[in-house]
C-alpha cells in the first residue's frame, strides 16, 4: 500500500524546557510536566505511518498528546522536533519544513479537518452552504451553480437536510453541526482527513450515525484518516490500527483488533479492561 | 430643477466662509478680538490638548488655531497638524531624560512618601465643582490681584526642583525590572515618516497614542479599567513640568539646551509577571509597566495611555484578547484628526454611490418580489 | 496662507516618497503600497490621498481636472481645485475631459475614455476590499499576498442565496492583473469595465488609510464574480425596457442621476458626469438618434 504519511520522532513542548524535561515526564513518572522547569511535554518522539485508504486510530485520554499530534499536522500548532512527509500524487511535501504560506495551500488543497468544537471549524456566521462554498472557492471553483449542486450534494451525503442548507449552522443541533463540518472537510475530496474527537459530547445515537458516515466515506472513498478519541469504542469501530498515547508517548501500537484482544502495555490493559 | 443644487460650489465655500468669520464676531458692541496670549493661558488646558494632538509644539499657533476653529479642539488640533505638513525637518533630538525635568505638579499615588516629596501643584482634583458665580462678571482689578496675591511672600523667581523618579526605589528594591539599556537605545519608530505596518514596534504605539485625541484613548483605557483586560493600575508616578529639550551643538557636537517644553508624563505600575529579560532575574515575578507622555498639561490623557500602553505590550506579546489590548483596533482609532476627517466627510455628496445603492436595492426588492410570487 | 509655502503644499521628502511608492504600485499592479501619508488642510475623507497624489506629480504647464460626483463644481471639487491651483502656481486647470492631463475625482471615472498620455487619480476612503471579511490588517495582507479571496467570493455566494442578486452596489471589489484584488473607490459599478485595459495609467490614494495602489495602463481588471453569474452594471432601462435618456442632453449611454423635479413631482435623470453631458449638447441637435 502507498505511505499517505510518515510521521518520525514528532514532539511539542509548551513552556522554555530544560536539559531534563523528556528524562523526567511520560508514563514512568506518570506526569507530562517537567518538575524542573514546569514545561509540559504535549507529545514526545512520536512516530506512525498512515497508508493510503487507512484509518488510524490515536486513542488516549486528556493531556496524553493525541490531539497535539493531529494539530501539528494540520499546522494549527508548530511543533517543537520531528518530521513528517506527506505523498500525494508522486509529489512529496516534508510538512513542517514548508513556510506558512505553503502550509496553508497544501491543507486547503490536500486536507480535510473537523474538530471536536465546530466553532473551529466553520464560520458561524454564513450558512451551512456558504461554509462549503468557501473551501470550494479556495480550491477555484468559480461557478456558482457548481457549487450549490457540490454543497448540496456533500451536505445530502453527510445527512443534512437541503431544506437547511441556507441556514446559519449556529441554529443547528450539535450533530448536525458536527455533519456540516465533515461535509465542509470533505468538500474539496481530500485525500487525508484528520478527525479529532468528532463524537464527544453527542448524543449516542447521533454519534453511531456520524461513525457510520464516516465508515462509509472511507469505503466510498478510499481517503485516508487519523482518528483521535478517547472512546474505545470508536477505536474498535473505525480504526484498522491505532496508536494508544499517554502523557505525550506512544505506549503502544498494532492492529486493533490486536490491542484490544491482546494488549501489551499496563495502561492499555487497564483502559480495555475498564471498557469492558 | 434639482440639477442646480450642486453648481455654485465656489460661491457656497466663499460664502460660508465669511459666515463662520461672522459668528465670531456677533457679541458686537465693545467685543474685542481674543488675542492668542489670552488662549494660551486662559484657556490653558485647551491649548495644552490641541497642541497635545496636533502634535506640534508651537504655543503660538496653537493659540492662532484654537482662535480660528472657534473652539473646536479638533479643528485646531487638525490645523496644526495640517501645518507641520509643509514644513522641512531641520534636526531630530535623541531620546531626552525627563529625570532632570522642571517639575510643577508630581504625585504618585502608589506612596505616600516619595523622595522629593509630592507636590500637589496646579490641579482640579479636589476643587468642589460648583459654579464660580464670581467670575460671571469679573473685573480687570480683581483679575490682576490675584496674580499679585500669589506673589506675595514668594520668591518671583523660585523654580521648582526636579526629583528623582518614584519608580527607580521600585526598581532599587527589585519588584520592577531593572532598566534594560539595550531596549531603550534602538532608533523611535517615527510615525511622521512611517505608516504603521503591523505588528508594529512598542514606539509606534507611543508616539501614536501620543498624539491621539483624549477622548478616544479614555473611551478605551475606560474598557480596560471596567474590566476589558483590566491591568489593575496604580499611579507610580504623575509628572506635569517643562522637559528640556537638547540637540548637539552643529560645531562642537555637544549638547545643548535648545527650549524647553511643557510635557505630561505617567507611569503606572501594573500586575506582576514573569519576568522575560535575559538576566540573572529571569523567570521572577516583577510588576509591569505602563507608560504615557504628551505636550500640555493633559492628565487624562496621559494616564490612559499608559493604561494601553500595558494592555498593548500584552497584546503584542500574547495576542489581544480585549480591543485594549489588540493594536490595530486601538492604534487605527484614536487619532482625532483622522477620525474627525472621515465622519465630517459623511457629509458629502454622495450622490453617485447612493445612486448605486437604490440601482441594487431596486434590483433586489424586484428578486423579492418574483420569489413572492411562486 | 500662500505667504512662503513651497510648490505644491508638501515638504519635497513627501513628494519624494508619495512618488516611489506610486512607482511601486505600478511595478505591482493592484498591491496596496504603504506610505505615511501626511495631514492635508482638509478633512481626512474628503480626498486628502488624491490630493497628495496629485500634489506629488504635477507640475507647472500641467492641466489638471478635478471633478467629485462627476461634476466640476461640486464644492468638494471646487474646493480641491482653489488648493491645488494656490498652491501650485503654473499649472491650468479646466473642466474638459478632452484638455486635461492629470484628472482627480471622486466616485467617478468619466464617461469619455481616457488616453495614454492622461492618467486619472481616484480619491479612495477604503482601501482594502477584504476589510469586510478580516478586520485584522495582518491578517489581510497575507490574503492578499496568496490571492486568497475565497472569503470575499463566500459573500457573493451568500448574497445570491439571499437575495438572488449580489448586493454590492459600488466599490465593487475588482481583481487586477490576475492577482491582487482592490477596492477601486466607490466609483459605480458602471464604471468598472473603464479600468480594464485602460490606456490611461490610474492612481488610487487612500489618505486617512495610508496606502497608494494602481491600476497600470493597458492592464486586466476584473470585477470578481461567479462564471454562471456575471457582474452586471446599474441598469437604467424603464419598466418598458427603453434605455432612459439624460433630461438635458438626451445621451442614452452614460451613467444618470435621478432627480424629484420639485415643480412636477416626477423623476427626472440627467448625466452624471457634467462634462461629457455639455459635451453631448454640442454634438448635435439629435442626441438621442447619435446614442439610441
Amino acid at each position: 500500500m502507498d505511505k499517505v504519511l510518515s510521521v518520525e520522532a514528532l514532539s511539542k513542548r509548551y513552556g522554555k524546557g530544560c536539559q531534563h524535561c523528556f528524562a523526567l515526564t511520560g508514563p514512568a513518572f506518570d506526569t507530562n510536566i517537567c518538575p524542573e522547569c514546569g514545561s509540559v511535554v504535549a507529545a514526545h518522539e512520536v512516530s506512525f505511518d498512515l497508508h493510503q485508504g487507512e484509518i488510524l486510530g490515536i486513542m488516549g485520554e486528556s493531556g496524553s498528546g493525541k490531539s497535539t499530534a493531529v494539530k501539528c499536522l494540520y499546522f494549527d500548532q508548530i511543533p517543537t522536533g520531528g518530521r513528517a512527509v506527506f505523498n500525494d500524487q508522486g509529489e512529496s511535501f516534508s510538512l513542517f519544513e514548508l513556510n506558512a504560506a505553503q502550509q496553508r495551500r497544501l491543507a486547503s488543497r490536500c486536507f480535510g479537518m473537523v474538530y471536536q468544537n465546530p466553532h473551529l471549524g466553520l464560520n458561524f456566521d454564513i450558512s451551512a452552504g456558504g461554509n462549503i462554498a468557501e473551501r470550494l472557492l479556495m480550491a477555484r471553483v468559480d461557478n456558482y451553480a457548481d457549487i450549490r449542486r457540490r454543497a448540496t450534494s456533500l451536505l445530502e451525503r453527510t445527512e443534512v437536510m437541503s431544506e437547511r442548507m441556507d441556514e446559519l449552522p449556529r441554529n443547528f443541533s450539535g450533530g448536525m453541526q458536527q455533519r456540516v463540518q465533515i461535509a465542509k472537510a470533505l468538500a474539496i475530496n481530500p485525500p487525508l482527513l484528520l478527525l479529532d474527537e468528532v463524537t464527544t459530547g453527542l448524543d449516542l445515537s447521533v454519534q453511531a450515525a456520524i461513525l457510520d458516515l464516516i465508515l462509509e466515506i472511507q469505503q466510498q472513498s478510499r481517503t485516508s484518516m487519523i482518528v483521535v478519541t478517547h472512546d474505545l469504542g470508536v477505536i474498535r469501530l473505525l480504526a484498522d490500527r491505532t496508536l494508544v498515547m499517554k502523557h505525550g508517548r506512544v505506549v503502544e501500537t498494532g492492529l486493533t483488533d490486536q490491542i484490544l484482544e491482546d494488549p501489551q502495555h499496563a495502561y492499555t490493559q487497564r483502559l480495555v479492561a475498564s471498557a469492558l | 430643477m434639482g440639477y442646480v443644487a450642486i453648481k455654485g460650489g465656489g460661491q457656497a465655500i466663499e460664502g460660508s466662509k465669511a459666515v463662520f468669520d461672522y459668528l465670531r464676531t456677533r457679541q458686537g458692541g465693545d467685543a474685542q478680538p481674543l488675542d492668542t496670549a489670552t488662549i494660551e493661558n486662559q484657556l490653558r488646558l485647551l491649548h495644552s490638548r490641541v497642541m497635545s494632538e496636533g502634535g506640534v509644539y508651537h504655543p503660538r499657533l496653537a493659540s492662532l488655531a484654537i482662535k480660528q476653529a472657534q473652539g473646536d479642539s479638533l479643528e485646531a488640533a487638525f490645523a496644526l497638524r495640517a501645518y507641520r505638513s509643509t514644513m522641512p525637518r531641520l534636526a531630530e533630538t535623541g531620546a531626552l531624560n525627563s529625570d532632570g525635568m522642571r517639575i510643577t505638579r508630581r504625585i504618585s499615588s502608589a506612596f505616600k512618601d516619595i523622595p522629593g516629596g509630592q507636590m500637589l501643584g496646579a490641579t482640579t482634583d479636589y476643587h468642589l465643582r460648583l459654579m464660580r458665580m464670581d467670575l460671571l462678571d469679573e473685573s480687570p482689578e480683581r483679575f490682576r490681584a490675584i496674580a499679585a496675591e500669589w506673589f506675595e511672600g514668594r520668591d518671583p523667581d523660585e523654580v521648582p526642583d526636579s526629583f528623582p523618579k518614584v519608580l527607580d526605589a521600585l526598581r532599587a528594591e527589585g519588584m520592577l525590572p531593572a532598566l534594560d539599556p539595550a531596549k531603550g537605545g534602538g532608533e523611535p519608530f517615527d510615525i511622521t515618516r512611517e505608516p504603521l505596518i503591523f505588528p508594529v514596534p512598542r514606539s509606534a504605539a507611543l508616539a501614536t497614542m501620543a498624539r491621539g485625541e483624549q477622548g478616544g484613548l479614555l473611551a478605551i483605557a475606560y474598557s480596560s479599567m471596567r474590566g476589558y483586560g483590566d491591568i489593575h493600575p496604580t499611579v507610580a508616578e504623575l509628572r506635569v513640568g517643562y522637559l528640556p529639550v537638547t540637540l548637539p551643538h552643529p560645531v562642537t557636537g555637544e549638547p545643548m539646551e535648545i527650549g524647553e517644553v511643557e510635557i505630561t508624563e505617567c507611569e503606572v505600575v501594573a500586575m506582576y509577571e514573569a519576568h522575560e529579560g535575559q538576566d540573572e532575574c529571569e523567570g521572577e515575578p516583577m510588576f509591569t509597566l505602563g507608560y504615557g507622555a504628551c505636550f500640555g498639561h493633559n492628565e487624562v490623557k496621559a494616564i490612559s495611555m499608559a493604561i494601553l500602553d500595558r494592555g498593548l505590550q500584552k497584546g503584542m506579546r500574547d495576542g489581544p484578547s480585549n480591543p485594549a489590548e489588540d493594536p490595530e483596533f486601538v492604534l487605527l482609532h484614536v487619532d482625532g484628526i483622522d477620525s474627525m476627517g472621515f465622519c465630517t466627510h459623511y457629509k458629502m455628496p454622495h450622490y453617485v454611490t447612493f445612486q448605486s445603492d437604490m440601482d441594487r436595492l431596486r434590483a433586489t426588492q424586484k428578486e423579492y418580489r418574483k420569489g413572492d410570487r411562486t | 496662507m500662500s505667504a512662503g509655502m513651497q510648490f505644491g503644499f508638501l515638504d519635497e521628502y513627501a513628494k519624494r516618497e508619495i512618488r516611489r511608492a506610486s512607482l511601486k504600485a505600478v511595478a505591482i499592479p493592484g498591491y496596496q503600497v504603504p506610505y505615511s501619508s501626511r495631514e492635508m488642510p482638509m478633512g481626512r475623507g474628503f480626498g486628502t490621498g488624491g490630493l497628495q497624489l496629485t500634489l506629488s506629480l504635477i507640475g507647472p504647464g500641467e492641466m489638471l481636472k478635478v471633478i467629485d460626483q462627476g461634476s466640476d463644481d461640486s464644492v468638494n471639487a471646487v474646493n480641491l481645485r482653489a488648493f491645488i491651483e494656490m498652491t501650485c502656481p503654473g499649472i491650468e486647470t479646466t473642466t474638459s475631459t478632452v484638455e486635461a492631463e492629470l484628472i482627480q475625482s471622486r466616485h467617478r471615472i468619466p464617461e469619455r475614455p481616457l488616453r495614454e498620455d492622461q492618467f486619472l487619480v481616484l480619491q479612495v476612503p477604503y482601501p482594502d476590499p477584504l476589510v469586510i471579511v478580516e478586520s485584522s490588517e495582518e491578517k489581510r495582507k497575507m490574503l492578499h499576498g496568496e490571492a486568497d479571496y475565497s472569503r470575499l467570493l463566500v459573500k457573493l455566494y451568500e448574497d445570491i442565496v439571499k437575495f438572488n442578486e449580489i448586493t454590492i452596489s459600488h466599490r465593487y471589489p475588482t481583481r487586477i492583473a490576475d492577482h491582487y484584488v482592490i477596492d477601486p473607490s466607490p466609483i459605480p459599478r458602471w464604471d468598472v469595465p473603464k479600468l480594464d485595459q485602460s490606456p490611461a495609467l490610474v492612481l488610487l490614494g487612500a489618505g486617512r488609510e495610508k496606502k497608494i495602489y494602481a491600476v497600470p495602463p493597458y492592464t486586466k481588471a476584473e470585477p470578481i464574480a461567479f462564471e454562471d453569474v456575471p457582474f452586471r452594471v446599474e441598469d437604467f432601462y424603464d419598466q418598458k425596457g427603453q434605455r432612459r435618456a439624460c433630461a438635458r442632453c438626451g445621451c442614452r449611454n452614460s451613467f444618470l442621476d435621478e432627480y424629484v423635479d420639485s415643480t412636477t413631482g416626477e423623476l427626472v435623470y440627467r448625466c452624471s458626469d457634467s462634462d461629457w453631458c455639455d459635451e453631448q449638447l454640442l454634438i448635435g441637435d439629435a442626441p438621442e438618434a447619435a446614442h439610441g
